[in-house]
């Protein structure tokens, strides 16, 4: 029987795991260092705000591997060795395979900022993340002050999981508005506004120079590049961005640059070696999209791929339309298609914002031709099966715009915009023409 | 269930108490201290004047509570420290609670007594009962009950903790609305309107308590034989009720299961629904998910709605049998047609759904029916009520009486499942198993409109195609335990006969990923659908090949 070896036990392992395991009967060992069990790494943030134990994070209880044969093992590999066809784990352990996906996701990047290894300092990434801040931050009698330095996803929601235990947060983001390199103006700073609201001290436009040890090697202070402020702090969460979690390969042979290097059917320099999800790198982008996606959705779609190609099916990765969604704080995000932070020379925008600030959205649309491409919502939901089937058949931006209600997925009795929305669009419009 | 060692009132946020809540605990505190007192026969000289101040100070205590607690924070889900504090996480205030609340229904069940029923000079009331003739007198010009005071602290609960969700939830307008509508139907339709029209009653004219929207089987004794006859003796209006109870069942209540989904009951007019989603809400989060608990659940509520179905039939033939001249219906007839009534609606749900109908629920089903036919034959040929049972071997020897068949089965069910399962386990445990336990594993009604939902039904939750991240949170306060996770995260929509429409798995998805709604049944049940951004022809293997 042919022999599956995954490493990492993520949302691109373990779907690549289960698919493998509805089309076949190969034996599969889905390895993980980090957890005994696959759990949901987004909703981390929950456990420590106390909205969810950790076992509510797991999607599957824990006897569902053993019935479907799926072999969990827990471990680090510390080696590849593609020609033996093994794996060697750090305890000196190994592991024969037939065919290998390396599925190990991200780690917090580190930019080699003066005392960024001290006790407090953390990224916000793995499970030992959360054992670390609970450990660094348990409340705000222990930690008096956090500081976040870098201003993207993971950077607000320990954000809101710190402000959550009343403990004080300054948040520095490089940028001179929140995560504008994806967001267009109109939404940045409407975030940036909300951020402001819920207490936390945001400061746009900074960078960290370096993070000062007490006497005990434990995070004392951060001090401010441009101001050289030094603040005070117990926590300083490292949040500026993730980077493929790929060290234990790089003498490995297999073809690397930021992450492991694959093709369109997810396949390495390396005869039967795979990679997907985060820690995989395409030679060429997919579209608008970047080489690297380290994005749930991506990584559960290579997952599957991936699954079919070993399986004797053999298969591209071809991604749909792009989407995405996050929360930030109280404010919900989901995007459809491609709306750039700083537009294409083709591209135009109509932006809309309620006056409650916590509503707004954005759409593209093609200057020329007027082809619908894409959409951000705040604080609306909206459904992904009508953007969907709007994007294959390219719609242009008027049809979109009336047909806007057809989209709405607000609960019942909730309050509609879509007039508001259509008599702007049209206002603007007009002034443009 | 481990106990937790932390008391909660004291700690870090978010489980500490800010002052304004702090005062809201005492408030509510003194409003119980002063029942408690009545109950244990302090002389309360102005029962009025201290009845009045103890039910403000309960519903005070709750809003200052809440207003502490929601007030000055900005719209959101409200869920920090729900697994720290020890009132929602198992420990030692929620076992407290969870005894408290147990006796207190155990007491109010079987020791009335205790609360003070007729025992002054005269059969008159004292203690805590004694505490709420005033207001009994001022509705229905007669002593309270010990009903009374249930129904008063119940209508009490389900408003003060109503207003305590709609501030949580002040910005979703659906939780908003069906709120109001629980706090409606409680006080208008289960208290004040009953308690008037007993007013009503003369010599020769009384009507049953009647709580309209409380329809059978969830009223086990809709159709007993005391309540039909004075139906029938109430002339036009007695016979508009009794009409209008039938009807209820058969008619109303599935044409808006049909439209709405079973939530039009459930979570927006049921009073047991009502103080879950408002005095229960605390506890949503305690409803066990697994597969096991599924298991059991979908074997229990049928198990209910059967014997409900049995002991109500075998009570009605008995009065149809021995009182036959009284009612145009006789014993045979109503047998007959009982069992074609069950024997057409399985056929043609066996034969129209033959394609969504899995092997073990057409087993279950086939069971069910087999039993019931077995009985309503035994009741055609046999006077059950000469085969007696004492019940002191069911009761622990609580209740030492012999029984003929169908009144046993009767008292019975009054007795294990009116009480004990939907009282005492059903909101006295509410602290330890979650807010819905009754609902999810007992409630025959719920059963009813469960089957209805799952199959005939324009309801579903939609997922919004591949936007679940699988966090877990819908799960998590899914109050009748079922695991919304799984569904969504494989874009499928969640079609589930225990969903009691809460909406609260929509209200904290953080990526907006479920919408409840009504719309047509054709492609409502998508296990086979496309999981949206995906490659299409991916998506054909995937599809074909499992």
């Amino acid at each position: 029987m042919e022999h599956i070896a995954i490493i990492g036990n993520g949302i691109s392992g373990v779907t690549a795991a289960r698919h493998i395991r509805k089309i076949s009967d190969k034996k599969i060992t889905l390895i993980s260092g980090e957890t005994d069990y696959f759990f949901s790494r987004t909703a981390l943030m929950y456990i420590y705000m106390g909205h969810m134990k950790f076992e509510h994070t797991q999607p599957y209880e824990n006897w569902f591997w053993k019935k479907n044969r799926i072999e969990l093992k827990k471990g680090f590999v510390s080696k590849v060795d593609h020609e033996k066809n093994q794996l060697i784990f750090e305890n000196g352990e190994n592991l024969q395979y037939d065919k290998l996906i390396i599925a190990t996701g991200s780690k917090p990047n580190k930019f080699g900022w003066p005392g960024q290894d001290l006790d407090g300092v953390m990224g916000m990434y793995h499970k030992q993340d959360l054992e670390n801040l609970e450990k660094y931050a348990p409340n705000k009698k222990v930690c008096k002050r956090a500081v976040i330095v870098g201003g993207g996803l993971i950077g607000i929601e320990l954000a809101e999981m710190l402000n959550s235990r009343g403990i004080p947060v300054t948040f520095l983001v490089r940028e001179d508005s929140f995560w504008n390199g994806v967001l267009p103006a109109g939404e940045s700073g409407m975030i940036n506004r909300h951020i402001k609201n819920h207490h936390i001290d945001l400061r746009l436009g900074v960078n960290l120079k370096e993070i000062k040890a007490d006497d005990n090697g434990k995070v004392k202070s951060i001090v401010i590049q441009e101001t050289g402020e030094e603040i005070e702090c117990d926590v300083v969460g490292l949040t500026a961005g993730v980077s493929p979690n790929i060290d234990f390969l790089k003498d490995s042979g297999i073809e690397l640059g930021r992450g492991v290097k694959v093709n369109r059917f997810l396949e390495t320099s390396v005869p039967n070696v795979y990679a997907i999800g985060d820690c995989a790198e395409q030679h060429e982008a997919i579209g608008n999209r970047r080489p690297i996606e380290a994005v749930w959705y991506t990584g559960r779609m290579m997952g599957e791929t991936v699954a079919q190609t070993i399986c004797g099916n053999k298969l591209e990765y071809k991604p749909g339309h792009w989407f995405n969604s996050a929360k930030f704080l109280d404010i919900e995000y989901q995007t459809y298609g491609w709306v750039f932070g700083r537009p294409k020379d083709y591209e135009a925008q109509f932006h809309w914002i309620h006056e409650d600030d916590t509503k707004c959205v954005t759409v593209s649309y093609h200057k020329e031709t007027r082809e619908f491409l894409g959409i951000n919502t705040f604080g609306i939901r909206m459904r992904h099966e009508v953007f969907d089937r709007w994007l294959t058949e390219k719609q242009d931006v008027d049809y979109v715009m009336k047909h806007l209600p057809e989209a709405n997925f607000d609960p019942e009795f909730y309050k509609h915009f879509e007039k508001e929305i259509l008599t702007a669009f049209q206002q603007q419009q007009t002034v443009n023409a | 269930m481990a106990v937790e060692r932390n008391m909660a009132l004291t700690g870090q946020p978010p489980k500490s108490l800010n002052t304004i809540q702090k005062i809201g605990v005492l408030i509510g505190m003194s409003g119980l201290l002063i029942l408690l007192l009545a109950t244990f026969n302090v002389n309360l000289p102005n029962q009025a004047l201290w009845l009045t101040v103890s039910l403000v100070a309960l519903t005070t205590g709750i809003i200052v509570f809440s207003k502490g607690a929601y007030d000055k924070k900005l719209e959101g889900i409200k869920n920090d420290g729900v697994w720290f504090k020890s009132m929602s996480s198992r420990g030692v205030l929620a076992w407290i609670a969870g005894v408290f609340l147990t006796g207190f229904y155990i007491v109010l069940y079987f020791y009335a007594e205790l609360l003070g029923l007729g025992q002054g000079v005269d059969g008159a009331n004292t203690g805590l009962i004694g505490l709420f003739d005033p207001l009994s007198y001022a509705l229905k010009n007669d002593k309270a009950s010990e009903w009374f005071v249930y129904g008063t602290l119940y209508t009490i609960a389900i408003i003060a903790f109503g207003i305590k969700f709609m501030m949580k939830y002040k910005h979703n307008r659906y939780e908003q609305l069906r709120t109001v509508s629980v706090m409606f139907f409680q006080t208008a339709f289960a208290f004040v309107i009953p308690e008037l029209m007993a007013r009503l009653n003369s010599d020769d004219f009384s009507l049953p308590y009647n709580d309209i929207k409380l329809m059978w089987p969830l009223n086990y004794y809709a159709f007993d034989q005391w309540r039909v006859d004075q139906f029938i003796n109430a002339q036009t209006i007695g016979l508009f009720f009794l009409i209008l109870a039938i009807l209820m069942v058969f008619v109303i209540s599935p044409w808006l299961t049909y439209k709405y989904g079973k939530r039009w009951y459930c979570s927006w007019v049921c009073g047991c629904g009502g103080l879950a989603e408002t005095a229960g809400d605390a506890f949503r989060q305690l409803s066990d998910k697994s597969v096991k608990a599924w298991k059991i659940e979908r074997w229990l509520i049928n198990a209910v709605l059967v014997f409900a179905v049995i002991f109500t039939t075998a009570v009605i033939s008995t009065y149809l049998g021995y009182d036959s001249t009284k009612y145009w219906f006789t014993k045979n007839t109503f047998l007959i047609s009982s069992g074609a009534f069950l024997v057409i609606v399985f056929a043609v749900v066996a034969y129209w759904k033959r394609d969504q109908l899995k092997s073990d629920a057409f087993i279950g089903a086939t069971a069910s029916l087999v039993i019931t036919l077995g009985f309503f034959v035994l009741l055609a040929f046999v006077d059950i009520n000469n085969i007696k049972i004492n019940a002191s071997y069911l009761s622990f020897g609580l209740n030492t009486k012999e029984y003929g068949l169908a009144d046993g089965l009767r008292s019975f069910y009054g007795f294990g499942i009116g009480s004990i399962f939907s009282g005492v386990i059903g909101t006295g445990f509410y602290p330890i198993l979650g807010n819905r336990i009754w609902c999810r594993m007992g409630c025959p009604m719920a059963g009813i409109m469960g089957i209805q939902q799952r199959l005939f039904s324009k309801f579903r939750i939609t997922t919004n195609g591949g936007q679940c991240i699988s966090c877990g949170n819908c799960s998590t306060y899914c109050e009748q335990g079922i695991d919304v996770r799984a569904y969504a995260q494989k874009g499928e929509n969640i079609v589930r006969s225990s969903c009691v429409g809460c909406g609260i798995c929509s209200a904290v998805c953080p990526r907006g990923v479920l919408k409840l709604e009504n719309d047509s049944l054709e492609g409502r049940i998508n296990s086979n659908d496309v999981l949206l951004g995906n490659d299409v022809d991916l998506m054909n293997y995937v599809n074909n090949k499992n």
